[in-house]
């Protein structure tokens, strides 16, 4: 039931994403989307994953969206036409998800419905400490490269901001 | 017919009915609290400026809040003329939902004085809180004027500037604790016989400055510095959109808080409790309250109004009679806990006011220097310290807080020779 609310929510917001005129509309549907799908992660018990979702996504990265979506004037953009001429790549995109999914469905029904009777019992601890022990000692060196590109973007960011003023 | 079945199923599950009369318990302090905190701060300011404050409702003012609420409830909601009006309804509601709902997870004392504990409660709690932001921007924006969005944009800047600071040194606290749960990190504060504060006293002061700036107090009040912007980015709001605003604000800073009490301040723990003669302060509740009894006595005696005269006389009669309840010893030991968690709240709450009567605001640059160039790197050191500490030494008191001490010195040591050396000149240094 409470999967059924939260999925019918997240689909339904993420429509309205994508259809507002309004951009800063648009935002806050994003992030009820986002709500939403972190109560998913609430319901399959996995807390970590949720708080980290709020915190990031919807503490922080979309403030930072929010922030710049008001600098915008939005009466403009109101009036414009949406920038939406990439509709044959759009189109093909999405072709090629759906036919990954129903090929990830008919290859794995199987252990997707398995996984989905066996209910795996909750640590005492709670999955923080599978995460990070996933995170820091299974998969180090592909964390370790994601954040060593990040900081090259955020080095590169500060580099162009810099140019600049200078 | 399944309505009735409904409630009585729900009746029949305790655990159910005992947390929602906790969240009701817990949401009427907290209003009151809040109301009451206006009052005091309005006191305090005005008598450490050599005035008296609020004195015309009640004796001493003691109903202004009261007065206060009733006033804006009766007020009319305006809605201005342009703006977005769904967004512009809403944006009060997520500021006060947000502050709220965060007291659920906050451990008041041992046993049954949580509503509950979540074992990410930390996290849960930054989270929420973190959703508080959104009040603020969409209220500015949806506004549709200038004055609200340069506040808007102000606040959100410096909310999300002095977050990772606050953040960075919660880390630290949480490394000592090796735990999430707000109920787990007291009890490992009473297990090493110290408050976290004790251990890292460079991330306490971290926190607390930036607590300060995420409430948006002085000195950090820019978003609502009524020189600049009129009233910052609830300018265009009035009436009881505008009272919903003023108590999130407080509500915020209660739960800045109560949350450096449960992080640094050993949460509900007596002080000294291993110290065995200091074993008398279990009885500071009826102390206290004998105290309060005093206090109300002499504002009586000192006052010529017949009928303020007989209402103090009875205020202290009343806190006695109080007294000899709490006196006895079952009643002292249940709320020996919450008692202690009320004190230091208190305590950080009236150090909050007391900044505001002491320090000037900020100039926008300097802010965003104190934030960036000054806190992150010293929460950031504060934190290698303690991980490095706690690996080497492992959970000892006296090692990790000469480390931190030390570290935290240096840090500040390294970032003032820096700033005059001009390499890292900031426009603070180039307008100087």
């Amino acid at each position: 039931m409470a999967f059924l609310i939260l999925s019918m929510a997240a689909l339904v917001s993420s429509i309205l994403v994508i259809t507002r005129r309004n951009a800063v509309h648009a935002a806050i549907w994003l992030i009820v989307a986002l709500l939403s799908v972190g109560g998913i992660y609430l319901i399959l018990q996995a807390e970590f994953l949720f708080a980290v979702q709020i915190i990031l996504y919807v503490g922080g990265i979309m403030v930072l969206f929010l922030f710049v979506l008001m600098l915008v004037n939005v009466d403009a953009s109101v009036r414009q036409a949406p920038f939406n001429r990439q509709w044959p790549v759009g189109l093909g995109t999405a072709v090629l998800l759906l036919a990954e999914m129903a090929y990830g469905f008919w290859r794995g029904g199987a252990p997707l419905a398995a996984a989905a009777v066996s209910t795996v019992a909750p640590a005492a601890q709670g999955n923080t400490q599978a995460v990070g022990m996933a995170l820091y000692q299974n998969y180090m060196l592909p964390v370790e490269l994601a954040s060593l590109l990040l900081l090259v973007a955020m080095v590169g960011a500060v580099i162009m901001a810099k140019k600049r003023l200078g | 017919m399944a309505a009735t079945q409904e409630v009585a199923r729900f009746l029949s599950d305790h655990s159910l009915v005992e947390a929602t009369l906790k969240i009701v318990v817990v949401f009427a302090v907290l209003s009151g609290l809040v109301a009451y905190l206006v009052y005091l701060e309005r006191k305090v300011l005005a008598f450490m400026q050599a005035r008296l404050g609020p004195m015309r409702v009640g004796p001493w003012g003691i109903l202004q809040p009261i007065a206060d609420g009733l006033k804006l409830l009766l007020k009319e909601d305006l809605v201005p003329a342009g703006a977005d009006r769904t967004v512009f309804l809403l944006a009060p509601v997520i500021s006060v939902v947000a502050a709220f709902s965060v007291f659920a997870a906050i451990p008041y004392g041992p046993g049954g004085w949580t509503i509950t504990n979540p074992n990410v409660g930390i996290l849960l709690i930054l989270g929420l809180s973190s959703l508080g932001i959104y009040g603020i921007i969409l209220g500015g924006w949806s506004s549709n004027s200038h004055y609200p969005l340069i506040g808007s944009f102000r606040s959100a800047a410096q909310l999300v500037s002095y977050e990772v600071a606050a953040g960075l040194a919660i880390v630290s606290v949480l490394l000592i604790a090796n735990s999430l749960s707000l109920v787990a990190i007291v009890q490992r504060q009473q297990q090493m016989g110290a408050w976290n504060v004790f251990l890292n006293p460079v991330a306490f002061v971290i926190y607390l400055i930036a607590g300060v700036a995420e409430t948006n107090r002085n000195p950090f009040d820019l978003p609502e510095a009524e020189s600049e912007l009129t009233g910052g980015f609830h300018t265009e709001y009035s009436g009881f959109r505008f009272a919903l605003y003023f108590m999130a604000e407080y509500t915020n800073m209660v739960l800045i808080a109560s949350l450096a009490v449960v992080l640094f301040l050993g949460g509900w723990l007596r002080p000294f409790e291993s110290v065995r003669w200091l074993s008398l302060l279990k009885y500071a509740p009826a102390a206290a309250l004998v105290g309060a009894a005093v206090f109300v006595l002499w504002l009586g005696l000192k006052s010529r109004v017949r009928a303020e005269r007989i209402f103090f006389a009875a205020l202290a009669m009343g806190c006695v009679l109080l007294a000899a309840v709490v006196a006895m010893p079952a009643v002292l030991e249940a709320i020996q806990g919450v008692f202690w968690f009320t004190v230091k709240v208190m305590a950080i709450l009236y150090a909050f006011i007391w900044y505001r009567a002491t320090f000037p605001r900020y100039r926008f640059d300097q802010l965003m220097t104190v934030g960036w160039q000054r806190l992150i790197p010293l929460a950031l050191s504060s934190l290698i310290v303690t991980a490095i500490m706690l690996v080497w030494t492992g959970q000892r008191l006296a090692p990790l807080l000469v480390a931190n001490v030390l570290g935290g010195a240096l840090t500040v040591l390294i970032l003032s020779a820096r700033q005059d050396s001009g390499r890292f000149r900031t426009i603070e240094g180039a307008t100087r």
